[in-house]
């Protein structure tokens, strides 16, 4: 497990070691986030909402 | 093999297909699209990819990364132009039509005076569709013409792309489930029934209930006609139950969501597909 901040509340967020960018996490304090790397180390920032061209 | 996945959330479908290919003996690139550019002067930044499975959320993301991946000589599945016939509702319709694939009434014009004249000959309730979009969402019923008047108008002013073009469609009398079922290359292995007593829309994205499908021979027929009329090798195709007419399709998937029917049938979707795939690569 690796804890990272949360990017709205500043909490603290329990993600995989092997997590991979793109995946969504929710968050306690209700924000929904996406993995992501930075300088290559995982990181948090707030999801992508649903746009207009998504689905199957 | 090396299998390149491109996604842009990581989805359980995407989760699934990295562990059966890695569990098959496969080496997994997963491709996340945000990370991800191309230029078209430079060397190629993936090497050796056996093929690219297409897993993008978002249309546009998928339909770009599918042509880069072409254009670099890569097999993908499923291919730029499979994407382009599944995700306008109107080249779907016009293809299934051409081939004599039967699919429901349905009528397009440009202007709100038009539809509303071509709606009438359909009759109400009918339905209007954005001729891109997904899971659902904005398509409505019209019980009459003054409310169908009132979706135009919606559409009118909504950011919707193509809102100038109007999808409007029979209300299919099916049961109070639709059909969906996939075709893995050339075979039409699974499928389900998506089944929602409280909304006449019957996508899983709006509540539907999975339940496990018996495919007969006449589904997996015209599952692997549409096959050959849309393109690809890995297609979620919806399909409607009308008394008189018998099956009906209504929309072909390019990028399919599996997970429940993976879960209702017991059937390992994403191992069947790696398996049908590493057959087309040794052809």
């Amino acid at each position: 497990m690796v804890t990272l901040k949360c990017p709205v509340c500043g909490g603290q967020v329990n993600v995989e070691d092997d997590a991979l960018p793109g995946e969504i996490v929710e968050h306690e304090c209700g924000a929904q986030l996406e993995v992501y790397k930075e300088n290559g180390k995982l990181a948090l920032r707030l999801a992508e909402q649903v746009g207009e061209d998504w689905g199957e | 093999m090396i299998v390149g996945v491109t996604y842009d959330l990581l989805r359980w479908e995407e989760r699934n297909l990295i562990q059966e290919a890695t569990k098959l003996g496969h080496k997994v690139i997963p491709i996340y699209t945000k990370d991800f550019y191309h230029l078209f002067s430079e060397d190629n930044q993936f090497q050796n990819l056996d093929v690219v499975l297409q897993r993008n959320t978002s249309h546009q993301r998928a339909l770009s990364t599918s042509l880069i991946f072409e254009t670099l000589g890569y097999n993908v599945i499923n291919d730029s132009r499979t994407l382009i016939n599944c995700e306008n509702k109107l080249i779907t319709t016009a293809l299934l039509s051409r081939h004599n694939i039967k699919v429901p009434k349905t009528a397009i014009a440009f202007s709100k005076d038009k539809a509303l004249e071509v709606a009438s000959k359909l009759g109400y309730p009918a339905v209007i569709k954005p001729i891109e979009g997904s899971w659902g969402r904005m398509v409505a019923k019209a019980v009459d013409e003054d409310t169908l008047r009132s979706f135009l108008e919606y559409q009118d002013y909504t950011s919707v792309g193509f809102k100038n073009v109007y999808y409007i469609q029979e209300f299919v009398k099916k049961p109070d489930r639709d059909i969906r079922i996939f075709v893995i290359g050339d075979e039409a292995p699974v499928g389900i029934y998506r089944v929602n007593t409280k909304n006449w829309r019957t996508n899983t994205a709006l509540g539907a209930i999975a339940e496990p499908l018996k495919i007969d021979d006449e589904l997996k027929d015209l599952a692997l006609k549409v096959k050959e009329v849309i393109g690809g090798f890995f297609l979620g195709i919806d399909v409607f139950e009308d008394k008189e007419r018998g099956y009906l399709v209504d929309e072909v998937n390019g990028v399919p969501e599996f997970k429940n029917t993976v879960r209702v049938n017991q059937f390992n979707l994403s191992e069947y597909l790696i398996r049908k795939i590493e057959e087309w690569i040794r052809k």
